[in-house]
């Protein structure tokens, strides 16, 4: 995994609630095998006309030239503004793995799925939850300025806007130390491995069901 | 001290250890895996030359990418036209026989959607901990267990340690109370739940469904509530264990026989909140205020009443819910003020995690015996949740009923829920459908959905339109 340290970077709009990680990336694209490659079709039915399928090439496609991310104002966009309840839906990682590979690496909205979020820690993205009102104002800022950009620094949990407010946001203890240094939980579960081990001998006597199969 | 939830009890036999960032070390009884969001977790163990844990909590099925036509099954997996779809099946395969897990492949009588698969084995049991990487999972917590989905990376996580890293949710109580009126069904209750604390009403916290209408309902209907706790923002569902989750346990393949089965029972008999514990949150609803429920946009929270009407941007204050309402209006093809029931259906789907047991197809079978669906349906599907489920159908002789109606019989799989096989909805197509989400996109590119019961969807086949099942069947008024 990444690690995100600090970044400044152009914050792109999806101006809507409950945002649904069909919407964030569609179905058809989950039956990839691999991780990768996912950024083309992020937001697949909004960013283009056609529907889309796996493995197409899609610089050919028609875009919907009414969706934010296709303006030319936030080409090259790493940080994005959300509404309440974003990703939503099912707990396919599939998501921040499309996030993240068309560029976003932090995403800033009153609050989020839990699955969803949880997921992006993994990936190397950073969701940011804000109180509605900051997030209201953020969004005021960002269409009256074009090539609006916000600093993010984790170790510090701040925000910086062009005018110099800066704004703190919260992140727990164990996910900031892990994607300030781009760490692998498993290896880290993995040093607990006698206390696994002790549990299941404890468990194995108390619920014996639970690991002898009868079918 | 106050007493405990069920969540809590089942949270504290689970707990191995407290990490110094202060996340939980839960312990993971069974881990249910499919074809979609394995494949990266199997080639992360590769790469890293790790094995799993403890194989034999590891159970999987295809169900997502399988094909529902006949036609297509007869091969296995060599009859998957589509290649993308077969590769991933494929690649299921692959992974279990290279790492030893027990899978219950395509045309094995016990294939099916992984959350019908769990309980209908005994596989999934009271307090478990279960986890899948589909969010659906919460179904299995009608079991009275902490059941819920995770990530691909999680996935990998329990593979490898048999643990995941977490942090406690809260505990929030959803209690319903009283008799249900006719040809109202778990399903309606759920959509009405979800209808008043909306689609983030339980983020955060584990629901626990409760009160007197929740214990009279079966183990599939306790199913059918808790696979949608996470339409309503919890990843959790759950329900206490009662005589009902004994009965419904007792001399499944994977259920514990003799003096385990007697030991289990009294520990299950233990699973049940303290009548001094305390919620975070507490929700009631009354029965009787539920009727029949159909979804009119794109989000499951924006449902209504057979009775109603479709509402229109005035009817919400906040300025973020009255867009929602103007874009899904405009997605769904509907206008404000238009009745529920003059909304025309294009196609019908019986089917899904949320409703494809048995129960369901005798609820749906009841309604359209001896009577054919509208002329201006272009195809109504019946996809079973499992090859039991669909054995069983057949000894009732349930698929005659449907066919004979004009609907088609298909074979297991998640099939139109999210579309990933070949039955789809086509773009502007409404359905009348039993499954869980309504988003834009769901069922087939521009397909428009309506979540609703089997009955009701069975009904709204006959007319060809949303219509109140009591209308149809005996219960009427």
């Amino acid at each position: 995994m990444k690690p995100f340290t600090q970044m400044k970077g152009l914050v792109a709009p999806m101006d809507r609630a409950n945002v649904d990680t069909d919407m964030i990336i569609p179905k058809q694209f989950l039956k990839s095998i691999k991780r990768s490659g996912f950024g083309p079709n992020l937001f697949d039915e909004l960013r283009y006309l056609d529907e889309g399928q796996p493995g197409q090439d899609c610089s050919n496609r028609p875009l919907n030239k009414d969706f934010p991310l296709n303006f030319p104002r936030y080409q090259g966009a790493s940080v994005l503004l959300a509404r309440e309840n974003f990703g939503c839906g099912s707990s396919r990682e599939h998501a921040p793995w499309a996030l993240e590979d068309y560029g976003f690496r932090c995403i800033i909205a009153p609050s989020y799925a839990d699955i969803f979020f949880n997921n992006c820690f993994k990936n190397g993205v950073l969701p940011i939850a804000l109180d509605a009102d900051i997030v209201d104002r953020l969004f005021q800022e960002m269409y009256a300025s074009e090539g609006y950009q916000l600093e993010i620094d984790l170790e510090a949990q701040i925000i910086t806007t062009p005018s110099g407010e800066v704004i703190a946001f919260e992140v727990e203890s164990g996910r900031k130390h892990c994607l300030l240094n781009g760490l692998d939980d498993i290896g880290i579960t993995l040093q607990q491995a006698d206390a696994i081990r002790a549990y299941e001998e404890k468990r194995r006597k108390e619920a014996p069901w639970l690991f002898s199969r009868s079918a | 001290m106050a007493g405990k939830t069920l969540y809590d009890k089942l949270w504290d036999d689970h707990l191995v250890a407290i990490t110094d960032d202060g996340d939980a070390l839960l312990y993971i009884d069974r881990h249910l895996v499919h074809e979609v969001t394995s494949p990266q977790a199997f080639e992360g163990l590769r790469l890293a030359s790790r094995r799993p844990w403890r194989i034999d909590a590891n159970l999987a099925t295809p169900d997502h990418n399988v094909p529902s036509s006949v036609e297509e099954r007869v091969a296995g997996v060599d009859g998957i036209v589509d290649p993308v779809s077969k590769l991933q099946v494929v690649t299921l395969d692959d992974n279990c026989e290279e790492f030893g897990i027990e899978e219950f492949k395509i045309n094995d009588a016990r294939q099916g959607i992984v959350h019908v698969v769990g309980p209908e084995q005994g596989a999934t049991l009271p307090g478990m901990t279960v986890v899948c990487g589909d969010s659906h999972t919460a179904t299995h917590g009608a079991l009275g267990a902490i059941a819920h989905g995770i990530g691909t990376s999680e996935v990998e996580h329990v593979l490898a340690t048999q643990c995941l890293r977490q942090r406690k949710m809260k505990n929030m109580l959803v209690n319903v109370d009283g008799e249900l009126r006719p040809g109202v069904t778990a399903k309606d209750i759920v959509l009405a739940v979800i209808g008043k604390i909306g689609t983030a009403g339980g983020n955060g916290c584990a629901i626990e469904f409760g009160g007197s209408t929740i214990r009279k309902l079966s183990m599939e209907g306790r199913m059918t509530i808790c696979n949608m706790a996470i339409e309503a923002g919890a990843r959790v569902g759950m329900v206490a264990v009662d005589e009902t989750t004994l009965k419904y346990v007792e001399g499944r393949p994977y259920a514990p026989t003799g003096e385990n089965w007697e030991k289990a029972v009294a520990y299950w008999k233990t699973l049940r909140s303290d009548d001094d514990a305390v919620f975070d949150k507490v929700v009631e609803l009354d029965a009787q205020d539920i009727l029949p429920q159909v979804t009119w946009g794109t989000s499951p929270e924006m449902v209504a009443s057979i009775d109603d009407t479709v509402p229109g941007p005035d009817d919400f204050a906040e300025p973020v819910r009255k867009a929602a309402c103007e874009r899904a209006l405009q997605y769904m093809g509907l206008k404000a003020g238009q009745r529920i029931r003059d909304i025309q259906l294009d196609r019908i789907f019986i089917g899904s995690c949320t409703n494809s047991r048995i129960e369901d197809l005798r609820a749906a079978a009841d309604v359209v015996k001896g009577r054919k669906i509208a002329s201006s349906i272009k195809e109504a599907l019946v996809v079973p949740g499992s090859g039991l489920v669909k054995r069983q159908a057949e000894a009732e002789g349930l698929d005659k009923i449907f066919i004979e109606a004009g609907m088609k019989w298909r074979e297991p799989s998640c099939s139109m829920c999210l579309a990933m096989n070949s039955d789809k909805l086509g773009a502007g197509e409404h359905c009348a459908s039993t499954s869980n989400r309504n988003f834009e996109g769901r069922q087939g590119f521009g397909g428009r959905t309506h979540l609703v019961s089997p009955a009701m969807a069975a009904a709204a086949a006959v007319a060809g339109h949303f219509v109140d099942v009591n209308e149809l069947v005996g219960g009427a008024q």
